[in-house]
C-alpha cells in the first residue's frame, strides 16, 4: 500500500466523477430549452443509478478474476464482498498499490460516465423510464464484459492491446450503444427541416471546461499511481485537447467560413477522447500530432450521420465512436517504450513494426462490434416492451414538462 | 378622431436613440415590446457543428407612439430618422387611426389624454 499514490487515487476519483456533471452542461446546452432538463436528468441520473448497479454486480463482472485472458469476470466481489481498505485479495491478477475499495471507487466513475455519453445521440425523445432500464441493464452486458476484455487482463488485453483510459472501453463502447440506439428510435420529429439550434452554448462551454479539468483524473489516474506515467499523461491529456481544438478550428473555417465556439468546445472534447487509450504510452510531441489529426478527423466524421440520414443528434458517434477509434489507431502509430514499460510492441513510428496497430484495430472491431449488437438487443426488447421513444405530443411539449412535469427556465 | 398611433418596427441596438429622439422632440410616452419577425431581410444563417439553420425570425424592437394628427408625420420622421442605418433590416413605421383614447386615472380623452 503506497500513501502517495492512494492520496492521487482519491483526487483522481473525484476528479473523474466531476466529469459527468460538465458532461450534462455540455450536451444540455446544445438542446433546445424544453428538453434542457431531461438532458440533465439523463446525466445526473447515471450517478444516481449506476453506482448502486456497479456495487451490486457490475463490478465483479468487470474486474472479478481479472487476469483470466477471457471475456468476463465473475462474481467474487458481487454485492462489495471482499471489496475493502485493504489490497486485494491474494492472487488478484491486477497489481495494486491502493486500497481494493478505492480502485472500486475510481473504476465506478468511469461506468459512470460511460452510458452517459449516449445520451447525446438520443437528445429530445427517449422516454425516461426507458433510459434508466437501458443503462442500469448496459452497464451489466456491455459495459462490464468490454472493461474485463480490454482494462481487467482479459483476452483482447492478452492479445497486446492496449488501452491505456478508455479508448476502446468508454468511448468506441459509447459510440457504438449510441449509434445503434440511434438507429431503433429514429430521428427527431422534423429533423432535419426545422432548426433545432442549441439554446444555450455558455453552459456547453462551462461543460467543456469542467470535462477537460477533470479528464486530468481519467487519464493520469489511469496510472493508478503518483509517478512519471501519470506526468505524461497529464501533459498528453491537456496538450491533444488544444491541438485538437486547433485541428478542428482549421478545418471549420476552412469548409464552413467561421471558427464557432461550439466547434472550439466540441474539438477540445475530440483531443480528450482521442489522447485516452494513448495518455500513458505516448510522448513528446505525439499527443500534438494526436490531437490535430483528431480534431480534424472528428470534424470531418460530423458528415456521417448526413450521409447515412440517422439523427445522432450531439454527434456522439462523430466525437467518441470516431475520437475513440482514431486515438486506438494512432497508438499503433506513436506507443513509445520510452515512456512506458508495459509498451511492448513499439508503434509503426517508433520501428515497432505493425504488430500493436494489428492488435488495435482488432480490440477496436471487437469493442464496436459486441457493443453495437449488444446495445441494439437491449434497444430492441425495451422497445417491444415499454417503448424507447415519447409519443409525439410529449415530443412538442419537451422532454421537461412530459418526463419530468418541470421547466427549466419559469416566466 | 384627433389622435393617430405611430408603430414602429426597429434595430434593438437602436431602441436607445429613438427614445432620446422622440424624448427631445417632445413625445411624452411611449410603449416597448420586444418581437420577432422579417421583411425583406428575410432572416439569418446560423451554423452548428457544419449544419446550416435558416433562421427566419430576427428579433426586433416594436415601438408605439400615440400623437396628435398634427404631430404624427413629424413623429414618424423623428423615429425614421434615429433609427436609420442605411443598411437592409432598419424596419417599418406606420400610422394608423384612433378612435378614441382614455386616460385611465382621469377619464380623460382623445388628444388631452396624450
Amino acid at each position: 500500500m503506497d500513501p502517495g499514490n492512494t492520496a492521487w487515487m482519491l483526487a483522481a476519483t473525484a476528479l473523474v466523477l466531476f466529469m459527468t456533471p460538465g458532461l450534462a452542461l455540455f450536451y444540455g446546452g446544445m438542446v433546445r430549452g424544453k428538453n434542457v432538463l431531461g438532458m440533465l436528468m439523463q446525466n445526473i441520473f447515471a450517478m444516481g443509478l449506476l453506482a448502486v448497479v456497479w456495487a451490486a454486480i457490475a463490478f465483479s463482472l468487470a474486474f472479478g478474476d481479472a487476469g483470466n485472458g477471457g471475456f468476463i469476470g465473475n462474481f467474487d466481489f458481487a454485492w462489495l464482498k471482499d471489496v475493502g481498505p485493504s489490497l486485494p485479495p491474494d492472487g488478484y491478477g491486477i497489481v495494486l498499490t491502493i486500497p481494493f475499495v478505492l480502485f472500486c471507487a475510481y473504476q465506478m466513475t468511469f461506468a459512470i460516465i460511460t452510458p452517459a455519453l449516449i445520451t447525446g445521440a438520443t437528445a429530445d425523445r427517449l422516454k425516461f423510464s426507458a433510459y434508466a432500464v437501458f443503462i442500469g441493464v448496459w452497464l451489466v452486458l456491455v459495459y462490464g464484459p468490454i472493461a474485463h476484455m480490454v482494462f481487467a487482463g482479459g483476452w483482447l488485453a492478452d492479445m497486446g492491446a492496449l488501452d491505456f483510459a478508455g479508448g476502446a472501453v468508454v468511448h468506441m463502447n459509447a459510440g457504438a450503444a449510441a449509434l445503434a440506439l440511434v438507429l431503433l428510435i429514429g430521428k427527431r420529429k422534423g429533423y432535419p427541416d426545422t432548426p433545432m439550434q442549441p439554446h444555450n452554448l455558455p453552459l456547453t462551454v462551462l461543460g467543456t471546461g469542467i470535462l477537460w479539468f477533470g479528464w486530468a483524473g481519467f487519464n493520469a489516474g489511469s496510472a493508478l499511481a503518483a509517478d512519471g506515467i501519470a506526468g505524461q499523461a497529464i501533459m498528453n491529456t491537456f496538450l491533444a485537447a488544444s491541438a485538437a481544438m486547433l485541428g478542428w478550428l482549421v478545418v471549420e473555417r476552412l469548409k464552413d467560413g467561421h471558427a464557432t465556439t461550439l466547434g472550439a468546445a466540441s474539438g477540445a472534447v475530440a483531443g480528450l477522447v482521442a489522447i485516452t487509450p494513448c495518455a500513458g504510452f505516448v510522448g513528446g510531441m505525439a499527443p500534438v500530432y494526436i490531437g490535430l489529426i483528431a480534431g480534424a478527423v472528428c470534424y470531418l466524421a460530423l458528415g456521417i450521420k448526413k450521409t447515412f440520414g440517422f439523427d445522432d443528434s450531439l454527434d456522439v458517434v462523430a466525437v467518441h465512436l470516431v475520437g475513440g477509434l482514431a486515438g486506438s489507431l494512432l497508438l499503433g502509430f506513436f506507443a513509445d517504450a520510452a515512456i512506458n514499460p508495459a509498451v511492448t510492441n513499439e508503434g509503426v513510428f517508433l520501428g515497432g513494426g505493425g504488430s500493436l496497430l494489428g492488435d488495435q484495430i482488432v480490440a477496436s472491431v471487437v469493442t464496436i462490434a459486441y457493443s453495437f449488437v449488444v446495445s441494439l438487443a437491449i434497444g430492441l426488447v425495451i422497445d417491444a416492451t415499454m417503448g424507447l421513444r415519447i409519443d409525439d405530443a410529449a415530443e412538442d411539449e419537451g422532454l421537461d414538462l412530459s418526463q419530468h412535469a418541470e421547466v427549466a427556465y419559469a416566466e | 378622431m384627433d389622435v393617430k398611433l405611430i408603430t414602429a418596427i426597429v434595430k434593438p441596438f437602436k431602441l436607445d436613440d429613438v427614445k432620446t429622439a422622440l424624448k427631445d422632440a417632445g413625445v411624452t410616452g411611449m410603449t416597448v415590446t420586444e418581437v420577432q419577425g422579417f421583411g425583406r431581410q428575410s432572416g439569418h444563417t446560423e451554423v452548428y457543428r457544419g449544419a446550416e439553420y435558416t433562421i427566419d425570425f430576427v428579433p426586433k424592437v416594436r415601438i408605439d407612439v400615440l400623437a396628435d394628427v398634427a404631430d404624427a408625420e413629424r413623429v414618424a420622421e423623428v423615429i425614421a430618422a434615429a433609427a436609420r442605418t442605411g443598411k437592409i433590416g432598419d424596419g417599418k413605421i406606420w400610422i394608423t387611426e384612433v378612435d378614441r383614447v382614455m386616460r385611465i386615472r382621469t377619464g380623460e380623452v382623445d388628444a388631452d389624454a396624450l
